[in-house]
């Protein structure tokens, strides 16, 4: 056992503990402390990655382990981290605290929520630190299988239909993982010494590009469904505004991540022959996402609608600023994913929070609350003006190191997919400020809002737990880019030894 | 004295094959249709018998399994008809068309 | 570092700290409290403003001849790559020495304004901190050592101008205009952000000042790189500074995306004062200067639109200005041309020698800063009295208002250009400037001047003199002295500024210059602005039925500039009906049905299929057998063509 293990190991433990205890209460205390342990541990192991970077060790992964699972298929439970994983592990630990928070007041099932919000949690960290192919497919996939019952159990409206397709697609986005990786396994014993699921042994080989082609599409794709690239995208505007604000949080701030990580660390740094050949057609698909994302979340009335298709639109500049293959860019894409992980869990615990009062979540049957509920309505503007890439806040970091990644790109049809990425940050403000303009300002409509009451404790703290993580970002970019910005260096410079083989 | 040929044997076996099949097939009789099994279980044992005679006229294996394949007929049929009396009870009729709980 | 930069650390920290106090402590502050801490904090940033200009003029900015300039703090706040990063700092140089002291100055009379505008207001406390938040924007975006730095201090200062309009939040007009403004601002902005990627990608920096000396040396190869890509005939470096313009353009409502700022006087008055007529809607001027050597030396041509559009907008929006009758709009228009004044003035301008539009605009943003706050302030007066921003409701107030009644009469004399007041400096510059530069221009700034004096004293005569609409010869001021404190003070500024010798503290080039000055050259346009106001006198002293006459006989063209030429229309066209309707619409049904139906269609293949085999487990136990059979005979069949 060593230090790493201790991240899938506390939820474990945590998972465990709800199972056994009896109240609700308890369930609900034990569940908060776990998650915040995960979160105090989350934040020793960066400070301490941190000080062994500075103390000069350097490798690709940190605090590597592996330990033998099933020989004869090579399957190894081998751990590691780096910048790009810490930063998703710290996201994944804020989200966790915060989903947890909000749903204080959950009264159905109370056990098997809990259980499966922290099960699922254990699967994006297991994610997240392993470097064995078959151990992240493994991870990937629990963390797919609670959002089903989350949703399929605790969810609203038409939830069968929404946990079933997210469940499907999401599980047919793994397949083509699965296909892909199990394919890298094979040509690494065809192509190396011997088959293996090591990422790091597989980053040595050099497969052909044929090969390489068909496995880059695959691994990309699957992991794009994840990121809800276009036109992959349709779960996810059911799957969030049926589910649970939770799972909503959850679904929408750590697993669309999975999905972006996987797409850079497995697509990209293992087939970078393929991916300076094809990401072009990624990046045709990013910009589709991100305007079109757009413009679809401009004409939605459903709050939880809106947020969610303008996840898609900002999960576009995550495949943007990957395909776009610069190292800014792919800080940038990395900087994204956290950001808003961040700030789009904040953004559907407020409209929790709205529906859980006013019990509508139509723009404009809403309106004026912001007289009744000042604290929850100033938080959604101020994720609202996050949202719409406002200096400041987490979105304008992540956005414009994007932008100007991309920009980096000389070819001039990248130079107008940028454009075109830039242009969304105006449709963004639109729709953010018709939001803002219909449910939160103006006068009240509903004589029955007049009655809401403010945030209660438990919301306030997630709040501020939230809030405080985006402006973390946006304030003290530096930090994050010191994180992020060697581990992307990495997988450029892989990058660009292929270009440089090749001309 | 000349002998019957096999392939007369054959004919009537299979004859009494698909008569069997057939009344398989169309009844709708539980009872019938358990008949219509004798029937093909016959026509094998006649197979069997027809071909230990003519092929193999020294050794005994086809008697044997006609023997068999009767016991395990008898037995069959034992318990055949326990499952029809069984259904009986519980759909109150032996057509086989009401008894299609079996299905999706 | 020595006190004078501490002090300009200072200038930019003590607003946002007022902000953060007043924001997160709002509720346990009283409100009387509230204004006097925001006030107290803005006086001490004036101080200290003063005390940077003075050293930055008389004590250390002057170097070997020029007005050099000094970088007071700087630092890494986020990096891109080897090249580019975002720096975080602050310059003193002779614009944004002295954007600090307007920028200080005004907002400083608006908070003291508003502790008696705003009293009684339910959100007060958010008020200073909005005001604060505002402040330490507009200072931040003045002393940028980085465009990117520019850029998000733009940006900040277009969300607390946001939140100002939409301060009263309740009034679906206020909603509605904060958004406008928002969101075409932030369309400008995206101009903005692609020139200065653009910019970034050729020249390999951010920092302005590596910036202007790359894109300013001749054989630089920066230059040089640019000049290889060309599309309509402008040079790509003309293009991206021409899209930095166009983020100028929005904040400074130049013609056509002036739209927002009319509607934008739904926020607060003092507010308007401050933010719509002083600070931030000459940032796109300022925007100008600051890139002004490249404009000048690299790319004449793209300084030739700006020149162009900024005579337009000032002709178009004087014509429109004089059409309405909300007091707050007319000023509002007044703001549009008078910030196309300085925009032309530096599309006329050039370099070295020729600069001297350069100065001409910086002299009149100076100037203008101070009249058209105190028009603002002094209209803000006016409809406290009344209780509403339409002519129709006033009239012979000059009795209720007296103090109101003389600052404004000097604000409008100065605006109108009439000596000596410090309108007529300014404007006597400008119009000198494109006297030299380009006539064509030149004539539209002489007759938009003569347009300016009379829709000024149409104003002027409309409220305080014509025929009082109720006899009331009480005085509404007597206990709003901090009012009239900011008033009389702004007045000063209008009636002195144009007094400081402006050219040698800023010039394009840091040389100190002389304005020219010709007593034969400004007899024609004082002239003309004196023929405006007496115009306005025959039209609007009394009642009178000329006005009526007038617009009858020019109804069509009347009609036009009062709806504002039906730019709102177009505008409205192309968001609702084309963006809303035709991409907007469509996309969000082509997502629901052609890509989700692609999905649901995969599912529903599924299931058809399934349906259709799903009979075959019928349940009966014949057709079993028959398959059965069915099975046994094909795989006979197969073994005997196998084996035959």
């Amino acid at each position: 056992m060593d230090t790493l293990s201790l991240l899938i190991l506390i939820p474990l433990v945590t998972a465990l503990g709800v199972l056994v205890s009896k109240k609700d209460q308890t369930i609900k205390l034990v569940a908060l402390a776990g998650s915040i342990l995960q979160l105090g541990f989350s934040v020793w192991l960066t400070l301490f990655y941190v000080g062994l970077r500075n103390a000069g060790i350097s490798g690709m992964f940190l605090m590597q382990n592996s330990i033998e699972w099933f020989a004869p298929l090579h399957i190894y439970f081998r751990s590691g981290v780096d910048g790009i994983s810490l930063s998703m592990i710290l996201l994944t630990a804020f989200v966790v605290v915060g989903g947890i928070l909000v749903s204080w007041r959950i009264e159905k099932q109370v056990k098997e929520f809990f259980f499966l919000l922290i099960f699922l949690s254990l699967g994006a960290y297991g994610f997240f630190i392993s470097t064995d192919l078959f151990m992240m497919f493994f991870f990937l996939e629990i963390a797919v299988i609670p959002k089903y019952l989350l949703i399929g159990i605790w969810g609203s409206g038409k939830k069968d239909y929404s946990a079933m397709k997210l469940a499907l697609m999401l599980m047919g986005g793994s397949a083509l993982v699965f296909l892909g990786i199990v394919g890298m396994y094979y040509a690494a014993g065809v192509y190396g010494s011997a088959p293996t699921w090591d990422l790091q042994a597989l980053s040595q080989i050099k497969l052909p590009i044929e090969i390489q082609r068909v496995l880059y599409i695959l691994i990309f794709t699957g992991f794009g469904i994840f990121t809800a690239m276009f036109p992959f995208h349709t779960w996810a505007p059911d799957g969030h505004s049926s589910a649970p604000t939770a799972a909503s949080m959850f679904l929408a701030g750590i697993s669309m991540k999975l999905g972006g990580y996987g797409c850079l660390r497995v697509a990209t740094y293992l087939l970078p022959d393929a991916a300076q050949e094809l990401s072009w057609i990624f990046i045709i698909l990013a910009s589709i996402a991100i305007i079109y994302g757009a413009f679809a979340t401009m004409m939605q009335k459903d709050l939880k609608y809106m947020n969610a298709y303008s996840s898609v639109s900002h999960c576009g500049f995550v495949i943007l600023g990957i395909a776009m293959l610069t190292k800014t860019a792919i800080t940038g894409a990395v900087i994204q994913m956290v950001s808003h992980g961040v700030m789009t869990a904040l953004f559907f615990a407020t409209i929790g929070m709205i529906y859980d009062r006013a019990h509508t979540r139509q723009a404009d049957e809403l309106g004026g609350v912001l007289k009744q509920i000042p604290f929850i309505g100033t938080t959604f503007i101020i994720v609202g003006l996050c949202s719409l890439g406002l200096p400041g806040f987490s979105g304008f970091v992540s956005e414009m190191t994007v932008f100007v990644g991309s920009w980096e790109h000389p070819g001039v049809w990248y130079k107008v997919a940028t454009i075109l990425a830039c242009a969304s940050i105006v449709v963004t403000a639109v729709y953010i400020l018709r939001a803002v303009g219909l449910a939160i300002w103006g006068t009240i409509k509903n004589k029955e809002f007049e009655q809401l009451k403010d945030a209660r404790w438990n919301e306030r703290l997630a709040t501020v737990l939230l809030v405080v993580g985006i402006l973390i970002i946006g304030l003290c970019p530096f930090w994050i880019t010191k994180l992020v910005d060697s581990d992307s260096l990495i997988i450029f410079n892989k990058l660009i030894s292929v270009a440089s083989l090749a001309h | 004295m000349e002998q019957v040929p096999l392939t007369h044997v054959l004919i009537l076996s299979s004859t009494l094959f698909f008569l069997g099949i057939y009344g398989f097939f169309s009844r709708r009789n539980l009872i019938t249709m358990l008949m219509s099994i004798e029937l093909i279980l016959n026509s094998i044992n006649i197979n069997f018998v027809a071909f230990n005679k003519y092929l193999y006229p020294h050794q005994l294996e086809g008697v044997f399994f006609t023997l068999f394949i009767i016991t395990v007929a008898a037995a069959e049929v034992s318990l055949s008809i326990a499952i029809i009396i069984n259904l009986f009870r519980r759909f109150n009729t032996i057509d086989i068309e009401d008894t299609n709980t079996l299905k999706f | 570092m020595s006190s004078y930069d501490l002090s300009s650390i200072l200038i930019v920290l003590l607003p946002i700290v007022s902000f953060v106090t007043l924001s997160v402590f709002g509720k346990r502050i009283k409100p009387s409290i509230s204004g006097v801490l925001g006030t107290m904090s803005l006086a001490i940033t004036l101080v200290l403003a003063l005390y940077v200009a003075y050293g930055y003029f008389f004590d250390f900015g002057m170097q070997a001849g020029a007005h050099v300039k000094h970088i007071a703090l700087q630092f890494q706040w986020l990096k891109f790559n080897e090249n580019l990063s975002i720096d975080l700092g602050i310059v003193l140089d002779p614009i944004s020495v002295m954007m600090l002291v307007v920028i200080t100055a005004v907002s400083t009379m608006v908070h003291l304004y508003s502790i008696n505008y705003m009293h009684g207001e339910e959100r007060f406390t958010m008020y200073y901190a909005y005001l604060s938040l505002f402040t330490f924007s507009m200072l931040g975006l003045v002393v940028a050592v980085n465009i990117f730095q520019m850029y998000i201090f733009w940006e900040l200062v277009g969300v607390s101008s946001f939140l100002l309009i939409g301060y009263y939040y309740t009034k679906p007009s206020a909603i509605a205009a904060a958004k406008k403004a928002f969101i075409v601002t932030r369309f400008a902005d995206l101009g903005f952000l692609i020139g200065i990627l653009m910019l970034s990608y050729g020249a390999k920096t951010l920092d302005f000042f590596t910036l202007i000396e790359r894109l300013t040396q001749p054989n630089s190869v920066y230059l040089a790189s640019f000049a290889g890509s060309s599309f309509l005939g402008l040079s790509a470096l003309s293009w991206a500074l021409l899209l930095v313009f166009t983020g100028g353009a929005g904040k400074s409502a130049m013609f056509p995306l002036h739209i927002w700022l009319p509607d934008a006087m739904e926020g607060p008055t003092p507010v308007s004062a401050l933010i719509h007529a002083a600070t931030m809607v000459v940032a796109g001027v300022f925007l100008v200067g600051r890139l002004f050597p490249i404009f000048a030396i690299s790319a004449p041509d793209a300084l030739h639109i700006v020149g162009y559009i900024g005579g337009f907008t000032a002709l178009f929006a004087a014509i429109i200005a004089c059409t309405q009758t909300d007091i707050k709009r007319v000023l509002a228009y007044s703001t549009i041309s008078q910030i196309a004044f300085m925009m032309f003035a530096l599309g006329v301008s050039g370099w070295g020698e020729e600069s001297e539009g350069f100065t001409a605009s910086m002299f009149h943003l100076f100037t203008h800063a101070f009249f058209k706050a105190l028009l603002f302030l002094g209209a803000g007066a006016v409809i406290h009295a009344v209780h509403s921003n339409e002519m129709e409701d006033m009239g012979g107030l000059r009795k209720a208002l007296p103090i109101t009644h003389i600052t404004f009469l000097l604000a409008c004399l100065a605006i109108a250009g009439v000596p000596p007041f410090a309108g007529f400096f300014s404007k006597e510059a400008i119009l000198s400037a494109a006297f030299h530069g380009n006539s064509l221009i030149f004539y539209v700034g002489l007759f938009t001047s003569c347009l300016t004096a009379f829709y000024m004293f149409r104003l002027y005569f409309r409220i305080f003199w014509y025929n009082p609409v109720k006899e009331d010869h009480h005085n509404h001021e007597g206990h709003t002295w901090p009012m009239n404190i900011a008033l009389i003070i702004l007045a000063f500024g209008a009636v002195f500024a144009g007094l400081i010798p402006f050219g040698h503290f800023v010039s394009a080039d840091g040389k100190p210059i002389e304005l020219p000055f010709h007593l034969t050259f400004s007899i024609a346009p004082v002239l003309l602005g004196i023929a405006g106001i007496l115009l306005a006198y025959v039209m609007y002293g009394e009642k009178n039925e000329m006005p009526d006459k007038l617009t009858a006989s020019i109804s069509g063209l009347y009609r036009a500039a009062y709806r504002k030429f039906y730019i709102d229309e177009v505008y409205l066209f192309v968001t609702k009906k084309v963006l809303f309707n035709l991409v907007g619409r469509p996309a969000a049904w082509f997502d629901r049905n052609v890509v989700d139906g692609m999905i649901n269609g995969y599912a529903s293949i599924t299931t058809m299929s399934s349906e259709s085999i799903k009979p075959m487990q019928s349940g009966r136990l014949q057709s079993y057998t028959m398959f059965f059979l069915g099975g046994v005979l094909l795989v006979a069949a197969l073994l005997v063509i196998k084996f035959m």
